[in-house]
C-alpha cells in the first residue's frame, strides 16, 4: 500500500517545528509502524536528507522507549498495543498519517518526535524505591505475600515507564505512572515502613517537573500500553492523603 | 601476556570464601576517594552501579539509552535461577553449578560457575527485599517453574517479565544512589572509548548523544557491563541499540575478547517476514511443549494452505528423527533441524524461511480453553505480529541470534587482561560456556553486579596501587582527538550506501556462514568477504547530519564500524575451533546421526584473542580448562 505521512519536524529543543509530508510507497502490512518509517528514513537518507529521528529500542513492547503521537492517539490507539507492535495492517492504501511526538512540558522535544523523559527518572529518585542496600536481606521466603497482594502489585509494577499516560492528558498529568509506581512498593509488605514518604516525595516531584493535575478523565489508562489500572490513582490519592496528615 | 585465571586455591566449594576473606578490603572512610566509572545500566550494570554506591565509592554510570530502566535485560521473559530448594525437589548449589557446566558443554570455567550457584540465592533475597513482585503461591511463598536443561524447579519469575521486574529492582536500588548523590547518572550518553595510563584503565571517552559533545570522565577503575554482541547479525532478538562498540575498543587497548564464536541461537521466534524487517522476536520455548513441528514433505506443497496438506504429505521431522524427545529437543539441535528444512527448499510462509509449529492436535486432545490457559498471551503476541489467529492456523517459527556466550576474557575477579578495566554480565565470557540454559542470563548478570564486583574491585584498588588519574592527562586528550577523528571520517564519507544496509548485508553473511551451522569453506569465505565488505562501508557509507547534534545515523553507523570488524574475529575464532561444542556447530564435526562431536583432547580451553594492530592478525591465547569435581560428559538427547 500506499501512504502519506505528515510528520513532526524540528530541529532541536530549540528551534520551532513544523510539519512535513512525505510518501511511504510499497509498504507491507506485516511491517511493524517502526519499521515502516525505517524504510522511509532509507529513502530520505538516499535523496540526501535528514531521517526523522524517533525513539525505540526493544521493539517488543517492553522498554518504552518508543513513543508517537499517531493520528492524535499516543501508540497509536490499539489496545494494550505500544508503537513499536502496531502494524501496518491496521491502514488502509491511500491513508493520510500523522506523527507526532509526546506533548507534554515536562517532556522537552530533543528533534523530530524524540523527547526527553528524565523527568520521570527524576521522581523515582525522589522516592521510587525501598531503602535497602545490597546483602544482609531476609530469606525471600521470610514474609509470606497473598497471591492476591502480589499480583495486583504485578498489575502495577507492568508500567514501562512510556509516558503515553502524559501524553494523552489533557493537562498533561503524570498521575497514572507515579500511581503505577507507588503503588508497585506500596502494596507490599516490603514497602509499607515508607509507604507515606514515598507518596509524597514522588507526588512533589512530579509536580516540580511542571506535570499538569489529574481530573481523572481516565484517556491515560486507555492508551496504557500495559493496561495500568486507573484505580491505582485512588491508591495513591489515599497514601499521599494520609501521609499529608500525618506530616510524613 | 599469559593468561592468569586467579582462581583461588582449595576445595571448589570454599574457594570463594576463602577468596572473599584473602583479598584486601578499602576502608569504609577511604572508599570515596576512588570514582569508578560503570558503562552499561542493565541487570549487572544498575546493580553494580547501585551497590558500589552504597559501600561510598563515588560512581558515574553511562548508558546510551534515555533511562536506565530501558537495558534490553528488561526483554527477557522467563525467569531467574537459583538454588534455593523451595520445593524440597532435590535442588543444590552443586547441582545447578552441574547442570550449568553440563549445558554449557564443558566449555565454561568451574570455579566462576560454581561461585554463581553459590550467590544465585542472595540474588533472590535482594530482589525480594527490593519489592520485586515474584510469582507466588496462595499460602504466600515464592513459585517456581521448571525449564530447560534441568529437572528440578527452579526457577523464579515475575509473570512474563521477569527481565523487566529484576531489572526495575535494580534501577530503584541505582535511583535512590542517583538521589543520595553516590551515583552520577549520565543517560544517552556512549561510550567511544577506554583510556590506558601506565597499563591501567583509567577512564572513558563517551559521546553526548543529544548535544554532540566529545567529553573525558578519569576513575580509578572502569567497569563494563555492555551486554552481548548478538546484532552483529543484523537481526537478532536483541535491542536496536544493543552494540559491541564498548568492548571491541576495550579490546583494542589490550583486554582479550574470548570465544566470539560462542552464540547462541533460540529455536521458537517469529519468523522474518520481509526485506524490511528490523528485528525478530521470540516466543517462549514452552510451546514445543503442546505444539508439534512439521514442515511439507514436498517443495511443491508449501505455498499452499496448512490444512489443506494430508496428514501424509507432513514431515514432523523432529518426531521423526529423534524420537525420544520429540518436539523437545533441545534448543541447538531443534534450531539446525528447522534450517535444515528450509535449506532443503522446505519450509514454508515469506521467504521460505519458518516451519509450522501445530496446535491442532493439542486443541482436539485438550481443548481450546485449556491451550488459551497456557500460551493466550503467546497467541496474542504472535497475533498482533504475524496478524494470524494460532488457534486456526499452525504458527511459524524459524530460529534466531539471541544471546552471546563469548565476549571479554575475564580473570575470577572479572578483570579483563587490562588491569583497572573489569567487565560483567552478558558482556563477558565466564559463565556460560558453548551453552547458556534458560533462567542464567539474569542469574549472571545479577551475581556478578551485586555479589562478585563490590568485593574483587576493592581488591584491585588496595593492592594496586594507582596513581590519581586526570581528564587532562595527555592520554585523555589524545583519545578524545581519535574520536573525533573517527566522527568526522565517518560524516565525510557521504557515498551511496546507508548504514542500515552494509550492516544488513554483514548480518547476511554472518548468519549464513557463521550462524546455525559452520563449515571450513563458509568460514573461509567470509574471512575473504569480510574485509571487502569493511572497505565498502568506509567508501560508501552515507551518514546523514553533523557531529554536534542529535544524530542517530551517526551513532548507529559508528556501531556497525565496530561490527564489521568484530565479525571477522568471531569467523576466526570460529574456523579455528576444529569440533562443534553447544552453540558452535562445525559441520565437518559431528557424530554419524548429526551430533555435535567435541574433542576435548585437543579444545578443552577458552580462546582469549589480542589485538596485535589494525590489519595485523590477532594472536590466540589459551586457558586451559581443568575440572577437578565434575566428568566431562557427552551430552546426549536420544
Amino acid at each position: 500500500m500506499n501512504l502519506t505521512l505528515k510528520v513532526w519536524r524540528q530541529k532541536n529543543g530549540q528551534s520551532a517545528g513544523h510539519f512535513d509530508t512525505y510518501p511511504a510507497r510499497d509498504v507491507i502490512e506485516d511491517m511493524s509502524f517502526l519499521e515502516m518509517l525505517d524504510v522511509v528514513n532509507e529513502d530520505l537518507i538516499a535523496a540526501g536528507k535528514d531521517p526523522i529521528a524517533f525513539d525505540s529500542d526493544c521493539r517488543e513492547g517492553i522498554c518504552g522507549m518508543c513513543s508517537l503521537v499517531i493520528n492524535g492517539v499516543p501508540h497509536g490507539g490499539h489496545r494494550g498495543t505500544a508503537t513499536c507492535q502496531l502494524h501496518m495492517r491496521h491502514f488502509k492504501d491511500g491513508e493520510t498519517i500523522t506523527i507526532e511526538p509526546w506533548r507534554a512540558e515536562a517532556f522537552p522535544i530533543i528533534k523530530d518526535v524524540a523527547v526527553n523523559r528524565a523527568a520521570f527518572d527524576r521522581i523515582m529518585q525522589a522516592g521510587g524505591f525501598i531503602s535497602v542496600n545490597t546483602g544482609g536481606t531476609p530469606d525471600g521466603n521470610a514474609i509470606p505475600i497473598s497471591k492476591a497482594v502480589a499480583d495486583k502489585s504485578m498489575d502495577a509494577a507492568a508500567c514501562i515507564g512510556c509516558g503515553a499516560c502524559v501524553a494523552a492528558c489533557k493537562n498533561a498529568s503524570a498521575m497514572l505512572f507515579v500511581a503505577a509506581k507507588v503503588s508497585q512498593l506500596n502494596l507490599l509488605p516490603q514497602g509499607e515502613p515508607e509507604k507515606h514518604r514515598r507518596a509524597l516525595a514522588m507526588v512533589t516531584q512530579m509536580d516540580k517537573e511542571g506535570f499538569g493535575s489529574c481530573t481523572v478523565t481516565g484517556s491515560c489508562e486507555a492508551v496504557c500500553p500495559k493496561e495500568i489500572s486507573l484505580s491505582f490513582i485512588a491508591k495513591l490519592n489515599r497514601d499521599y492523603g494520609i501521609g499529608a496528615l500525618l506530616g510524613k | 601476556m599469559a593468561l592468569e585465571s586467579n582462581i583461588p586455591s582449595g576445595p571448589l566449594a570454599q574457594k570463594w570464601d576463602k577468596h572473599k576473606f584473602d583479598i584486601k578490603l578499602v576502608n569504609p572512610a577511604n572508599k570515596r576517594k576512588f570514582d569508578v566509572i560503570v558503562v552499561g545500566s542493565g541487570l549487572a550494570g544498575a546493580s553494580a552501579a547501585a551497590t558500589l554506591g552504597e559501600l561510598g565509592y563515588k560512581v558515574k554510570c553511562f548508558c546510551y539509552q534515555d533511562s536506565p530502566r530501558r537495558a534490553h535485560s528488561i526483554a527477557a521473559q522467563g525467569g531467574i535461577n537459583a538454588a534455593k530448594n523451595y520445593q524440597n525437589d532435590g535442588d543444590s548449589v552443586h547441582r545447578l553449578f552441574y547442570d550449568t557446566i553440563k549445558g554449557g558443554d564443558f566449555r565454561a570455567r568451574e570455579a566462576n560457575v560454581y561461585r554463581l550457584a553459590q550467590v544465585s540465592v542472595n540474588i533472590i533475597d535482594q530482589c525480594v527485599a527490593q519489592g520485586v513482585p515474584f510469582a507466588r503461591e496462595y499460602g504466600g511463598l515464592l513459585s517456581n517453574r521448571s525449564f530447560g536443561g534441568a529437572q528440578v524447579s527452579r526457577t523464579f519469575y515475575a509473570r512474563g517479565q521477569t527481565g523487566q521486574q529484576l531489572l526495575l529492582g535494580a534501577y530503584s536500588a541505582l535511583c535512590r544512589q542517583i538521589g543520595m548523590g553516590t551515583v552520577k547518572m549520565y543517560p544517552r550518553t556512549e561510550m567511544l572509548d577506554v583510556v590506558v595510563i601506565d597499563g591501567h584503565a583509567k577512564g572513558i571517552i563517551v559521546r553526548d548523544l543529544v548535544s554532540g559533545e566529545i567529553s573525558s570522565h578519569a576513575a580509578d577503575a572502569v567497569v563494563l557491563a555492555t551486554g552481548g554482541y548478538g546484532n552483529v547479525f543484523f537481526l537478532s532478538t536483541n535491542a536496536k541499540g544493543c552494540n559491541a562498540t564498548a568492548i571491541w575498543r576495550a579490546y583494542k587497548k589490550g583486554a582479550y575478547l574470548a570465544n566470539p564464536c560462542y552464540t547462541q541461537i533460540h529455536p521458537t521466534c517469529i519468523p522474518v517476514s520481509g526485506e524490511h524487517q528490523s528485528k525478530l522476536t521470540l516466543m517462549s520455548e514452552s510451546l514445543r511443549n503442546d505444539g508439534r513441528v512439521w514442515v511439507p514433505k514436498k517443495k511443491e506443497d508449501c505455498d499452499k494452505a496448512p490444512g489443506s496438506i494430508a496428514e501424509d504429505d507432513r514431515d514432523y521431522y523432529l518426531e521423526r528423527k529423534y524420537p525420544s524427545y520429540g518436539n523437545l529437543a533441545p534448543r541447538d539441535i531443534s534450531s539446525r533441524a528447522a534450517k535444515e528444512a528450509c535449506d532443503q527448499g522446505r519450509g514454508v510462509g515469506p521467504g521460505k524461511l519458518g516451519v509450522y509449529l501445530d496446535f491442532a492436535d493439542a486443541i482436539k486432545r485438550l481443548g481450546l480453553n485449556v491451550i488459551r490457559e497456557r500460551y493466550g498471551n503467546l497467541f496474542d503476541m504472535y497475533e498482533k505480529i504475524t496478524g494470524e489467529n494460532a488457534y486456526q492456523v499452525p504458527m511459524r517459527i524459524y530460529p534466531a541470534v539471541h544471546y552471546t556466550m563469548g565476549g571479554t576474557w575475564v580473570d575470577y575477579n572479572l578483570m579483563s587482561t587490562l588491569p583497572g578495566l573489569f567487565v560483567l554480565g552478558e558482556a563477558n565470557f565466564s559463565d556460560h560456556g558453548a551453552n547458556r540454559l534458560g533462567a542464567s542470563a539474569l542469574m549472571q548478570g545479577l551475581a556478578d553486579g551485586y555479589f562478585v564486583l563490590p568485593y574483587t574491585i576493592g581488591n584491585y584498588f588496595a593492592s594496586s596501587k594507582q596513581a590519581k588519574p586526570s581528564s587532562s592527562h595527555a592520554e585523555f586528550k589524545r583519545a578524545e582527538e581519535e574520536v573525533r577523528k573517527f566522527t568526522q571520517r565517518l560524516l565525510s564519507i557521504k557515498g551511496k550506501r546507508t548504514p542500515t544496509s552494509l550492516h544488513r548485508e554483514l548480518g547476511k553473511l554472518l548468519w549464513e556462514k557463521c550462524g546455525m551451522g559452520r563449515n571450513a569453506a563458509g568460514l573461509k569465505e567470509a574471512l575473504k568477504r569480510i574485509p571487502e565488505l569493511r572497505e565498502e562501508f568506509w567508501k560508501t557509507v552515507n551518514v546523514t547530519g553533523e557531529a554536534m547534534e542529535f544524530n542517530q545515523a551517526l551513532e548507529y553507523a559508528g556501531r556497525v564500524a565496530d561490527f564489521m570488524e568484530f565479525g571477522e574475529l568471531m569467523c576466526l575464532d570460529a574456523l579455528d575451533r576444529n569440533e562443534s561444542c553447544g552453540g558452535h556447530f562445525r559441520e565437518e564435526f559431528q557424530t554419524p546421526d548429526g551430533e555435535a562431536a567435541r574433542n576435548d583432547e585437543k579444545y578443552a580451553y577458552v580462546a582469549a584473542w589480542e589485538f596485535r594492530g589494525q590489519n595485523q592478525a590477532p594472536v590466540m591465547h589459551k586457558e586451559t580448562l581443568e575440572y577437578t569435581e565434575v566428568h566431562m560428559s557427552t551430552r546426549s538427547y536420544k
